[in-house]
């Protein structure tokens, strides 16, 4: 009772941090989208140039956040950014990079083979086989490593409040220094909450960008 | 026409070199179905994709209409050949509209043009564009799904087909049917087509000629008719199977074994003319009633004839079955041994009687084409001697 009593009494601030929480999720998961589709796509041509970044990729995300905030914090002050917006929106660019390339690279590389010697067959150059056919048909894939990243980095978002960054995370971290348990739980449902609903979108948008002719594929992605 | 010059390709194995076509020389003229045939593994598969460059040629060149190839883009090369393959390989992101007229939308069509074509396609393979142009590839059958791969190699009216075990995919029944409409929609579009199968009756059904491959090499090419007859060697044998003179009587019809003397009655002669006719003619059994326009009314046999006085309309069985001059002896052998005689009546497009066929005159005409196979080897040898 106590804490929907806290939830109310602060709803404009709950509202503009959860804004604030989903613009920082959302411009470094939009970035790391342009970013990993390309890279996703363009491995599928090397099959050892492939291992190595998605190698790569995965050992990024076994760094912990915090250590990773911590790690650049000396290198962006250097800038003069050490804290705040651009580290927190780094750490999500880079922890978004192995679901968004993986699953790029994974879609591609499985289109089947008929397909790709059917287009082949018929005259289509390397670009067109990845527009008209290879992408299309990677999408659902695609968004589902997309959807991946978002939740995942939501969670990861939280913590960068710690250094400034803002966000759902800030009730957390002064819920934790001011011992306030209220300020501590809404932080956390708000964040869990906010997966959730964030997941359901996406899918409806997986969904919606899936073409019509592969419903099919699309339920088991 | 297709010409392949010298074509070999050789692949690069982790045990070492393997030549999959080794120097294949062959013409197909223009207009016919080539069938390459032979076990897997023995370079069909491989002469095809050279043709259109999914597989680089090693050396050899390829001439289309006597242009070599060669120096042409891949792109523009493969937009001028309908390509056919097992898989069907239908773009399952795109309505049944959008995959046939994804060449013409390469090729820089307008719009108006590529759709007309779209329903134009559809109905010369007989399925309706109002009902099918919208839909996907995976709401239709196996069997629908290769008539839209076709469609969509023709969809830009290239000379020439390469298709690569087509109906391959497609359950026995189904197969058959969209062979027989694919040879109807061949007579009228005459393309040049190099078709790989390993099925020894599609080859003989569809090809104008057929080349048999073993381990990269072009062992025979020949019309099916003569490979059947004469096959070059114990493997070529081997593979058209020991059935093969049975093979033969798809390709042959009645026209050509058909003889036009046969020994009538008519219903008003008597039972004692029959009989007369019957032994004239040395028939064994029976003598065939026509009526005044030459259509067959019924058969008088022997011992009725013998044994019975009267009129020929009195007492006539019903023909078995006749069969006309355009079946093939396929149909004609079946038709005998179901109803247990050694000939039958032959009719013309209006029915009228114009002949009988025999089985000794079936047997006489395929082993007249089985006899120089004895002798034609002999004369090539000896003609290699001089």
């Amino acid at each position: 009772m106590e804490l929907i009593q806290y939830a109310f009494d602060n709803l404009d601030l709950l509202l503009s941090r959860t804004l604030e929480h989903i613009a920082l999720v959302a411009v470094a998961v939009g970035i790391a989208t342009l970013t990993g589709v390309p890279i996703g796509i363009a491995i599928t041509k090397n099959e050892r140039l492939a291992k190595a970044v998605l190698y790569a990729a995965s050992i990024i995300v076994t760094v912990p956040s915090i250590a990773l905030f911590g790690i650049m914090i000396p290198v962006l002050s250097l800038i003069g950014q050490g804290i705040g917006y651009l580290p927190a929106v780094i750490a999500v660019l880079l922890y978004s990079q192995l679901p968004i390339i993986r699953n790029t690279y994974t879609a591609i590389h499985n289109v089947d083979p008929a397909l790709r010697e059917a287009a082949r067959g018929i005259g289509m150059s390397q670009n067109q086989r990845l527009r008209m056919v290879e992408i299309p048909l990677a999408v659902p894939v695609i968004m589902a490593g997309v959807r991946t990243a978002v939740v995942l980095n939501i969670g990861v978002m939280a913590i960068a409040a710690y250094i400034g960054a803002g966000g759902l995370g800030t009730f957390i971290s002064r819920g934790i220094s001011q011992s306030d348990p209220r300020q501590l739980i809404v932080g956390a449902v708000a964040v869990s909450l906010l997966a959730i609903i964030v997941d359901y979108g996406l899918l409806a948008l997986q969904k919606r960008l899936t073409p019509l002719g592969m419903e099919r594929a699309a339920e088991t992605a | 026409m297709i010409r392949l010059d010298n074509l070999t390709k050789v692949f690069d194995t982790p045990k070492g070199a393997v030549t999959a076509a080794d120097h294949i020389n062959m013409e197909v003229p223009a207009g016919e179905i080539c069938i390459l045939l032979g076990p897997s593994g023995c370079g069909k598969t491989t002469t095809l994709k050279m043709i259109n460059r999914i597989i680089r040629p090693t050396s050899g060149k390829v001439f289309i209409n006597d242009e070599d190839t060669t120096d042409l883009n891949t792109q523009e090369l493969r937009r001028n050949i309908g390509y056919v393959i097992q898989q069907i390989g239908l773009f399952p992101n795109m309505t049944i509209e959008e995959n046939i007229t994804v060449v013409p939308k390469l090729l820089g069509w307008d719009k108006a043009k590529y759709r007309e074509r779209a329903r134009e396609l559809m109905d010369m393979i007989a399925l309706d564009p109002d009902a099918f142009l919208k839909r996907y590839p995976n709401e239709l059958s196996g069997g629908q799904q290769q008539r839209i791969g076709v469609a969509r190699a023709l969809a830009a009216d290239p000379p020439v087909m390469l298709m690569d075990e087509p109906f391959g995919a497609i359950d026995p029944i189904n197969r058959a049917v969209i062979q027989d409409e694919f040879l109807k929609m061949q007579q009228a579009l005459k393309k040049t087509i190099m078709f790989v199968s390993h099925d020894i009756d599609e080859a003989i059904k569809m090809g104008d000629r057929v080349a048999i491959f073993r381990a990269g090499r072009l062992e025979q090419y020949a019309t099916p008719d003569d490979l059947l007859a004469a096959p070059k060697d114990e493997f070529v044998e081997s593979f058209l199977g020991e059935d093969r003179a049975l093979k033969r009587l798809n390709l042959v019809k009645v026209r050509d074994v058909v003889s036009d003397e046969i020994g009538t009655v008519s219903p008003g002669d008597t039972l004692e003319t029959a009989l007369a006719r019957i032994d004239d003619f040395g028939y064994q059994n029976a003598i065939l009633v026509v009526n005044d326009r030459r259509q067959p009314v019924g058969l008088i046999t022997r011992a009725q004839a013998r044994t019975t006085k009267g009129y020929c309309r009195d007492h006539f069985q019903n023909v078995p079955a006749t069969v006309s001059l355009d079946d093939d002896l396929r149909k004609v052998a079946s038709l005998m041994f179901s109803n247990d005689i050694t000939w039958l009546p032959c009719v013309d497009e209006a029915g009228r009687v114009c002949g009988q066929i025999t089985q000794r005159a079936m047997t006489h005409h395929l082993g007249s084409r089985f006899r120089p196979k004895e002798e034609a080897p002999a004369t090539a040898a000896s003609a290699t001697k001089e």
